[in-house]
């Protein structure tokens, strides 16, 4: 029996609008899931809505009021520069998540593609694209990340592509993984068999099986690049000043922490350890949802 | 078995030889004239001219690669351009420091979360377990460099049990061993608080698998005591799956360290690192990178035969 290809469209068309059933419903189910949608969602609203409602600058420095506690003019005090710290975390909050969220998505599309070249090209290809990326990993990313800092300096957006450079490693490992499972299946060989070509193939037979593994991969990236980017200006690089960064911001509190300046330690390392925990609560909650395996 | 060791040594190599070629490159994406980028601004004629030579830079990029890793290969990584001394003397002096807070912590806190995990999966959907696994999650999502500060303020300054920094005490003219013990506890407890979380939460459900198998329930039929089935019948098998992790967590344990040795102004490899940063010393840059590549794979190395010996499962082939 000859089966019309544009039949088997058909019939997959007709399956995908029910390919996961009930996904929003098992998102919703765990508590710990709600909490990070919560949180995260409040801290967006803190750093991009608050500035719009607490008007007052992040970069002006009051140079009477350096190192002052928090007074009824500047709620959470100021910096060693007079730099009101509550502008400050939102600003903060703002380039975090701007840079975290594209960097994640950078290396997610990078990762993807390599993952799936490398899989199904096999062989050689396969064996070299993988050890490149096991060679890389061997250098603990935030060395490199701290000297492609160092030598480019890099803006808003080049940052992204930096932070991106080390992020899409584990990415293409998770694909490539997945591609050397699913490569032998039937459906991918009557794909095959009717005709498909390789692009077919890959974008509407390999990627929606191993889709809710990356988008897993990616969220809690999302947590990394943020992390990686604090870590860089805390280590007194990142972003150049007088952007500020809620890692900047922490070190700026360490040169004062005998003086007892506790409004530069604790709000900003908080706001950090707040995306940390509402980031992998939402992407523990897709991988439950999503019932991907481990990272 | 030795046959076993001698291959994965073997298959380290080419990794190796990748690490280079990576630092290699890394040198080279910079913009610019390499030997004006190389010095930055430690330019002088001289140096300049010792660059040019040292490295071969009038020859074609893969000759220049290959001269320099038959430097390297001899143990000649040059000179700081700062400190004016061998670059591989620097590196062995930071090297043990931070060895001694990556291996004390990544051990301390592998025994520990193989104990908690597994009391938290013998005692599984408890209120303990509950509780702890929220605070596992909470130091899980920490920032080592926060935590590092926190422990600053409150255990060197505010109740000054420990020292805020350094290794030893610098006006004592006889450092102990035991004045070295105290420097290192504070490094090594942010280090270990961070890991400790990550691998606690990866044993307890390694744990409560293995506790559901045939063997736990013939260990208990035939009278071992609820300890022995715990921590020798099933401790056995799921404690496998945290080996592999060791030697996969070194890289992690090394950055980490970075952030530790920086707070703790401790003078490791990540310091050695982020001095040279700054001042853009590239022979530095560029030996740590390779020694840091040769701690990874050889902690892989490591890892993996040890994995061979623990697990009998495992045949060497």
């Amino acid at each position: 029996m000859i089966i019309n290809p544009s039949f088997m469209e058909e019939m997959h068309i007709e399956g995908q609008t029910d390919i996961r059933p009930g996904f929003m419903k098992r998102f919703w189910r765990a508590r710990t899931t709600k909490l990070g949608v919560v949180l995260l969602a409040a801290l967006v609203l803190f750093s991009f809505v608050g500035p719009l409602i607490y008007r007052h600058s992040a970069t002006l420095p009051h140079v009477l009021n350096t190192v002052s506690g928090p007074t009824a003019k500047f709620p959470m005090g100021t910096d060693s520069l007079g730099h009101n710290v509550l502008s400050q975390l939102m600003v903060g909050g703002q380039s975090s998540l701007e840079v975290g969220f594209a960097s994640a998505l950078v290396s997610m599309i990078f990762g993807t593609i390599y993952g799936m070249v490398a899989g199904i090209a096999g062989g050689w290809t396969d064996t070299v694209m993988m050890r490149i990326v096991d060679i890389i990993l061997a250098i603990p990313s935030i060395f490199i990340l701290l000297f492609l800092n160092a030598v480019f300096k890099p803006n808003l957006l080049l940052m992204i592509f930096v932070l991106a450079s080390t992020a899409w490693l584990g990415v293409s490992r998770l694909v490539r993984a997945e591609v050397l499972s699913i490569k032998n299946m039937l459906y991918v060989e009557a794909a095959n068999a009717l005709g498909a070509n390789i692009w077919r193939v890959m974008a509407r037979y390999m990627l929606p099986n191993f889709l809710g593994t990356v988008v897993v991969a990616s969220t809690l990236g999302i947590a990394d690049s943020i992390l990686a980017m604090a870590g860089l200006s805390f280590l007194g690089l990142g972003l150049p000043p007088p952007a500020p960064n809620w890692g900047g911001m922490l070190a700026d509190g360490m040169n004062y922490m005998f003086q007892n300046a506790w409004w530069l330690v604790y709000p900003a390392g908080l706001c950090i350890l707040l995306s940390q925990v509402s980031i992998n609560l939402v992407g523990d909650g897709l991988r439950d949802a999503l019932e991907t395996r481990e990272r | 078995m030795l046959k076993y060791v001698i291959r994965r040594i073997l298959e380290a190599i080419p990794t190796l030889l990748g690490v280079t070629i990576i630092s290699f490159i890394l040198i080279h994406i910079v913009p610019g004239n390499p030997v004006r980028v190389l010095l930055g601004h430690h330019y002088t004629a001289e140096r300049a001219a010792a660059l040019s030579r040292s490295l071969g830079l009038n020859k074609p990029v893969w000759e220049q690669y290959f001269i320099w890793l038959g430097h390297i290969l001899v143990g000649n990584f040059g000179y700081s351009y700062v400190y004016n001394k061998p670059v591989v003397q620097m590196i062995l002096q930071a090297l043990p420091h931070t060895l001694a807070i990556v291996v004390v912590a990544v051990l301390a806190a592998h025994l520990f979360a193989v104990f908690l995990g597994s009391v938290q999966a013998y005692f599984q959907d408890t209120v303990f377990d509950q509780v702890v696994t929220v605070i596992n999650y909470f130091l899980y999502s920490m920032p080592s460099f926060w935590l590092g500060l926190l422990l600053v303020i409150f255990f060197a300054i505010d109740i000054r049990w420990f020292p805020s920094g350094q290794i030893i005490n610098v006006n004592d003219p006889h450092p102990g061993f035991l004045d070295w013990l105290h420097h290192l506890i504070l490094p090594v407890a942010s280090l270990f608080l961070i890991s400790v979380a990550g691998w606690a939460r990866y044993m307890r459900s390694s744990m409560r698998e293995a506790l559901l198998q045939d063997y736990v329930r013939t260990a208990r039929m035939k009278g071992a005591k609820e300890f022995r089935v715990v921590f020798v019948h099933a401790l056995r098998n799921s404690v496998l799956p945290l080996v592999t992790m060791l030697g996969l967590s070194l890289p992690g344990m090394v950055a980490g360290a970075l952030f530790v040795e920086e707070i703790f102004n401790y003078p490791g490899m990540g310091l050695l690192y982020w001095n040279s940063i700054t001042n853009l010393d590239y022979p530095i840059i560029m030996a740590v990178t390779v020694f840091l590549g040769i701690v990874t794979v050889l902690g892989n190395l490591l890892a993996d035969i040890l994995y061979g010996i623990i697990d009998p499962r495992i045949r060497y082939r």
